[in-house]
């Protein structure tokens, strides 16, 4: 099918900027559904608020958009009284890992069949561009004008730390393994983390002198790398792609862990 | 040492206009001083066909601290559902029998145990100490069941309920394995009221 | 010995609570343990996995509602049960389930408050957090009961008003009813109505609009999963469930979240009444001082005073039409409640002689007394404390 017939045509134009990163991360997670032949009835997506939590209103599946922080907790129910949907949930990085940080964390305990995909702009788009917990130290933003003081999460590390089963992290860059990476968190039975790093222009790029949207993205070119490349023998800064944990686990359900 | 006087009878289960039973038992957390009142009222509601209240007032601590469970037994609907002034009232510690004796009703049977309770002679009630922690460890060997005991003792007070009805409530409630250790317990508190008496 | 009768039950306050919204259906239960209601987690864990249900600890009472509002989605019967605290938490939640009008049952045990205040002690403070907690204009169902039966009652009569009504319903109960045991007799199977949600009768292939109005009022719904794919969102939104910021979208949406709850206030109320016929001093309570307030009718009707009680049942939407009529001709009404006011003053709004009324109240931990209202009727009364 083609990538538009996933999409609710009579809601578009959608509300993201020239240049955000988050269109290519929805046209990864459709090529995903498609490539692992899932029907339109079988998935719900369920969002929170910000930029990305727009997301599943675009979308031609079940969709809820739910309260800042909280989607976890939505898909969770969701989950739980529908084990067998397929439940995807588009966040921020404000929304997973401020407002929603416990959510994010009890979820990837839990290892609830769920996959997490999470857009790191770095910023608060849609209230303007305030610094959020994945704006790097020094980095400007409207609430920190002269650079933030709090250090940011390593949202790999605290997935991994947290117990998620499937952790991963690529950059809009990277639109192939992006859909691949999709596709591998959907079919794994359990938590499913990745981390899309993910271009704001408007408020991030601007703040920061970081350029335009493309201009962003040969930055995620840059300055990332595969998992185990030897790039980052002579470049220890250089961000690490790739999946950080793969592991079969006994599906969770609350009345006990059950074999798949 | 002198035996206490025989105490009245408090209820004659005859009549249907019974008297109300204002109750409360007290301790401290982990004698189970609830459970018995929770015992007594659902023996009355289920096997008696009475109208019976349960309430409770405690703290946060699990273990230790003053516990009260107030039951309230009676034909008539029961609406107020606290004891104010009881007419029937156990204490199974000194610091529960220091908070709560004085407010009986007087006339009233304060029915204390010896090992833990030094009984004021002030106090305007019948008031009966008795060595039921004494004899169940002497008999059962076990004070987990001492709250069973303090209500066999009251029930052979007062003519409150049945002792049978007390026992079908421990027959639902009681682990297989714990139910002959709670029985001898029911006996053993009424078989004290009887040498008592006798 | 009297025959044992199965359904009579002799239970604590919150497994009546239990015991009365599995009678309803209940399928999904998340909650988070809180003094004084966590007997009812505790009971259900073990007993809502028995009927086929699933049960779940969260992390917070945020998560607890918000998912349950997402099970809800899913075509299941819900509930959560909290007390103070953790019903300040749910507040945003709350707000969610009425804009997007999920069905949910919220219990919320009352204790003392603000903040943590006395945790194992009875109040009834939270009446107008119930009303108004969550922000913005909008309507709610609260339900309270005074005795277990009713208790059982009034929890399942708050599944019904979810299901039938698409809203989130509160069932404010407190500390004295919640931790108090007595006699409940189980109903058997279809002696209550049990109501379920309005499904859609849109077929398969043809467009369903799940936020668009029949003509009496109600939206029908189609289950997450189904074959009816459409958008949930706690924005303003239109037929479709999509944001809006359309101010007709907007205003008629808010009318007809108000509408359906308060023109229907009527058929929602729930009273009881005592000795009202010839009272000239009409008392008026609700929960467990109800019953400290019908004790006090009782004794003094003995000694032939004329007095009577208005038992509320239903706190929200304010059954104002039965309020003003009840209070008609009376020398004097009396509010007896756990708080500094709060029924007390929408009694004042809408009798014709606010004058008459007073409050026989408590705030301090203490269960209110008979002799504690008494006090107060004496003084009113002009006859000295």
């Amino acid at each position: 099918m083609p990538v538009k017939d996933y999409l609710r045509l009579r809601f578009l134009p959608h509300i993201w900027c020239p240049g955000c990163g988050h269109g290519i991360v929805m046209s990864g997670m459709i090529r995903a559904i498609e490539e692992i032949g899932l029907e339109k009835n079988e998935v719900v997506v369920v969002s929170g608020i910000g930029c990305s939590s727009r997301m599943a209103g675009y979308l031609d599946f079940h969709t809820m958009h739910t309260l800042h922080g909280r989607a976890l907790a939505f898909a969770t129910g969701v989950k739980l009284g529908r084990p067998d949907l397929t439940v995807i949930v588009p966040m921020g990085d404000g929304d997973a890992l401020a407002i929603g940080g416990n959510h994010f964390i009890h979820a990837a305990r839990r290892d609830i069949d769920l996959t997490a995909v999470i857009m790191n702009n770095r910023i608060y788009g849609m209230t303007g561009g305030q610094g959020s917990p994945m704006t790097p130290q020094g980095m400007r933003s409207t609430t920190a004008p002269r650079g933030i003081a709090d250090a940011a999460f390593d949202l790999v590390e605290l997935a991994k730390g947290a117990g998620a089963s499937f952790v991963a992290r690529t950059t809009t860059f990277h639109a192939t393994e992006l859909t691949r990476m999709i596709e591998k968190a959907i079919r794994h039975k359990g938590f499913s983390v990745v981390e899309v790093m993910s271009q704001c222009p408007t408020y991030y790029g601007r703040q920061n002198r970081l350029g335009n949207g493309v201009e962003m993205m040969k930055g995620f070119r840059d300055n990332t790398t595969s998992i185990g490349s030897k790039k980052r023998e002579a470049r220890p800064d250089l961000i690490e792609r790739g999946i950080f944990v793969d592991e079969d686990r006994p599906v969770y359900s609350p009345e006990g862990l059950k074999a798949d | 040492m002198r035996k206490p006087k025989k105490p009245n009878k408090q209820t004659q289960k005859t009549s249907s206009t019974m008297q109300t039973q204002r109750i409360i038992l007290s301790g401290s957390g982990g004698q189970g001083v609830i459970t018995a009142a929770i015992i007594l009222a659902e023996a009355a509601v289920l096997y008696e066909d009475l109208n019976a209240v349960q309430t409770q007032s405690y703290g946060p601590e699990s273990r230790g601290g003053a516990t009260r469970a107030d039951v309230i037994i009676s034909d008539a609907p029961i609406y107020y559902p606290k004891v104010e002034q009881p007419n029937l009232a156990a204490c199974l510690t000194q610091e529960a029998y220091n908070r709560y004796s004085r407010s009986i009703r007087p006339g009233g049977l304060l029915l204390t145990d010896r090992h833990y309770v030094r009984q004021d002679p002030r106090i305007d009630a019948h008031q009966v100490p008795l060595d039921m922690h004494e004899t169940v460890m002497k008999e059962i060997g076990n004070p987990i069941v001492l709250n069973i005991c303090m209500l066999g003792a009251l029930i052979g007070l007062t003519v409150l309920i049945r002792p049978e009805s007390v026992a079908h409530v421990l027959e639902r409630r009681v682990p297989a394995e714990f139910l002959d250790m709670n029985r001898m317990a029911l006996q053993t508190g009424l078989d004290m009221v009887t040498k008592m008496t006798r | 010995m009297t025959s044992e009768r199965p359904n009579m039950r002799f239970i604590q306050g919150n497994e009546a609570i239990a015991e009365g919204a599995l009678y309803a259906g209940l399928q999904f239960y998340a909650g988070y343990p809180i003094t004084p209601s966590t007997e009812i987690a505790e009971i259900l864990s073990r007993r809502l996995p028995e009927m086929g249900g699933t049960f779940i600890q969260m992390e917070d009472e945020i998560a607890s509602l918000c998912t349950i509002i997402g099970a809800s989605l899913t075509g299941l019967k819900v509930m959560t049960a909290t007390s103070g605290p953790g019903f300040s938490l749910m507040q945003e939640a709350i707000g969610y389930a009425v804009m997007a009008e999920v069905p949910s049952v919220i219990v919320n045990v009352q204790r003392g408050g603000p903040s943590t205040g006395l945790p194992t002690a009875v109040a009834q403070g939270d009446v107008n957090q119930a009303r108004w907690g969550t922000h913005g204009d909008h309507a709610i169902v609260t339900l309270t009961a005074s005795n277990l039966q009713d208790v059982f009652l009034m929890t399942v009569a708050g599944f019904n008003m979810a299901e039938a009504f698409r809203t989130p319903v509160i069932l404010l109960f407190d500390e004295v009813v919640a931790h108090m045991r007595e006699k409940v007799v189980v109903p058997g199977p279809g002696e209550i109505e049990i109501f379920e949600r309005l499904r859609t009768s849109v077929p398969e292939g043809t467009n369903y609009h799940p936020y668009l109005r029949r003509e009496d009022g109600r939206l029908p719904m189609s289950d997450f999963g189904g074959v009816h794919r459409y958008n949930v969102t706690g924005l303003v939104h239109d037929m479709w469930g999509f944001p809006s910021t359309d101010s007709t979208i907007a205003y008629d949406l808010l009318h007809h979240l108000v509408d359906k709850l308060e023109n229907r206030a009527d058929s929602i109320a729930r009273y009881k009444e005592y000795f009202t016929d010839d009272a000239r001093v009409l008392l008026i309570s609700y929960g467990s001082s109800a019953r400290s307030a019908l004790q006090m009718v009782v004794d003094r009707r003995k000694k032939g005073g004329k007095l009577g009680l208005l038992e509320l049942q239903s706190l929200w939407p304010f059954p104002a039409e039965t309020v003003r009529e009840k209070c008609e001709g009376r020398t004097h009404i009396l509010v007896v409640e756990m708080n500094m006011g709060q029924i007390c003053h929408e009694v004042k709004k809408v009798v014709s002689r606010p004058e008459r009324v007073f409050l026989a109240n408590r705030f301090d931990g203490i269960f209110i007394s008979p002799g504690d209202i008494l006090r107060v009727l004496n003084m009113v009364q002009g006859k000295g404390v």
